[in-house]
């Protein structure tokens, strides 16, 4: 399937930093249009399009927006969630530093839909080189009279992965510890400072006016039967064309490593980041989607030469150091996991520890509070299946040579 | 701290925002001195472990004094396939410190961070708030002679 530019259709074209290049691309024409339609059409049209949450959870965003829009509320807030932590991403930094106006439009006309007088974008502290590009736009925008009762934010982190947890995320804002909550309540009925919030990645709010403007119908033809529209990848690691890519949900990982990216002797591709799936080269076949595998759209490409375990243990001390330290799957289960991958990398690992990393996946999927403490398993798991010769090469006994 | 008045219109909920007060005073002063976040508990009216609970949550504030230039060169994955190594010893040559320390004459604090989002343009460190990209050994030293 073809690359289709729908969320970066402006990047590179217009000038991020004069709104009339923007105006002169059909600019907040869906706004207009949006304020137009009742709110619930609103919701309604976002719901038919079959649009996902683009951060790698994949919750439905038209959904998300109708339980924010029904909850009780006197105050409500829309939360644009850029704080884009992910290793191995920066698809949303190109975003930001390329188009912010398609996204202050899409957080307009989130807050109509869900009547919310306020919007935040939560920007991570490694990006604060983007924080006057942000603000110039958002002003701009306020200029030419498009965000009339309507105040944007920018609130930047201090350095957190963990933040990009809508929970966590609402903690920092709020000045805490970036912690996550205990859910339910979820953020459509309990958000931020308690009140109905709904929280999008930049991504997700991408596609929000084109959708409006060219009507769900148009969106649900592109994709697959649960993903719908276009994905946007960040491509690393041992390629010669590093980069960010849109392409077709359903597209070919082979598509985008191979042709797009020029990657050579793969050996495997981390899809997802640090809690993604590790892909052995003989699934490069499999299309990319929320069916399949996607997650944020991480494409990490390690070739022949890397060592798998060695790429393990270094995703699994990120994920210790990251997690936050609210609950004991996680953080007691991540820095287990280090120290025995640590082991194993020095070929010094013990038979039953194979054992032990896949007693302590289940019990860190079934019992972390977060989606950090519940994937952080996975590289472990996914490299115990496709790479099991790897662990046990480096088992002490084996080592020296001795039956094992 | 000192408050505006232009600032005393914003939202209740900012006035009171202890990330935000914690990251104005990291700004300021360069550090969270024990001295600071006692003062920052008082004015809130919480416990000082509190204050000192965020403060050391965020990799960005600091509780011990820093370097002019905080050099944070990145470790995860996709620089680490570019050869960051490489990278992270040439700058421990050029200052004759190791990730965590401060040059005694108070130039430069030297860390490793989390993935910076510049996979793209790998390895890659930030100074302060800059992102420099692509880096070789020889980069290393050009930048570090920039750094005044």
């Amino acid at each position: 399937m073809p690359e289709k530019k729908v969320v970066l259709r402006n990047c590179e074209v217009i000038d991020p930093r004069n709104i009339t290049t923007y105006l002169a691309r059909d600019g907040f024409k869906a706004l207009a249009k949006a304020y137009d339609m009742a709110q619930d059409e609103v919701i309604e049209e976002i719901k038919a399009s079959g649009l996902r949450g683009r951060g790698g959870a994949g919750f439905p965003c038209g959904l998300k927006w109708e339980l924010a829009r029904k909850s009780q509320g006197d105050e409500k807030y829309v939360i644009c969630n850029a704080d884009e932590g992910e290793v191995g991403t920066f698809k949303d930094r190109y975003i930001l530093e390329n188009d912010p106006f398609t996204l202050i439009e899409a957080i307009a006309i989130a807050g109509y839909a869900i009547g919310a007088k306020r919007g935040y974008v939560y920007l991570r502290a490694e990006y604060h080189y983007l924080l006057d590009l942000l603000i110039n736009a958002v002003s701009q925008a306020k200029e030419q009279g498009f965000l009339k009762d309507y105040d944007i934010t920018i609130r930047e982190g201090a350095g957190a992965y963990v933040c990009g947890e809508e929970s966590a995320l609402m903690e920092s804002i709020e000045g805490e510890r970036g912690e996550v909550r205990y859910k339910p309540p979820f953020p459509p009925t309990e958000g931020l400072w308690g009140k109905p919030t709904i929280i999008n990645n930049v991504e997700t709010l991408m596609n929000i006016p084109q959708i409006i403007l060219n009507g769900a119908n148009w969106f649900s033809q592109m994709g697959t039967e649960r993903s719908k529209g276009t994905k946007v990848f960040s491509v690393s690691g041992d390629v010669k064309k590093p980069g960010v890519y849109e392409l077709v949900m359903g597209s070919q990982l082979r598509e985008l490593v191979e042709n797009l990216a020029m990657a050579e002797k793969v050996k495997v591709v981390q899809v997802g980041g640090a809690t993604g799936r590790i892909i052995p080269y003989e699934m490069i076949d499999t299309p990319l989607s929320f069916e399949t595998i996607l997650g944020a759209g991480a494409i990490t490409v390690l070739n022949e030469s890397r060592d798998i375990i060695d790429a393990v243990h270094k995703t699994m001390e990120f994920l210790a150091e990251e997690s936050c330290g609210k609950c004991a799957p996680c953080r007691e289960g991540t820095e287990v996991m280090v120290e025995i991958l640590g082991r194993f990398s020095k070929g010094e690992g013990e038979k039953r520890d194979i054992t032990v990393l896949e007693q302590l996946s289940q019990a860190m999927m079934l019992s972390s509070m977060c989606g950090l403490g519940q994937a952080a398993p996975i590289p472990v798991i996914d490299s115990l299946q496709y790479f099991r010769g790897d662990y046990e090469n480096r088992i002490r006994e084996k080592q020296g040579g001795a039956v094992a | 701290m000192n408050k505006s008045p232009e600032k005393i219109s914003t939202y209740s909920e900012d006035e009171r925002n202890l990330l935000l007060m914690l990251k104005e005073a990291q700004d300021r002063f360069g550090y969270l001195s024990q001295e600071l976040m006692a003062e920052v508990a008082e004015s809130l009216g919480i416990s000082t472990s509190e204050v000192y609970g965020v403060a050391t949550f965020y990799s960005f504030l600091s509780t011990k004094p820093q370097g002019k230039h905080v050099i944070r060169i990145c470790k995860s994955l996709p620089c680490f396939l570019n050869n960051s190594q490489l990278i992270i010893n040439s700058v421990e040559q050029e200052l004759g410190i190791r990730p965590g320390e401060t040059t005694a004459d108070g130039r430069f604090s030297f860390e490793l961070t989390n993935c910076i989002g510049a996979c793209d343009k790998a390895p890659a460190m930030m100074i302060n708030n800059e992102v420099h990209v692509n880096l070789t050994p020889e980069k290393i030293s050009q930048i570090l002679k920039a750094c005044k």
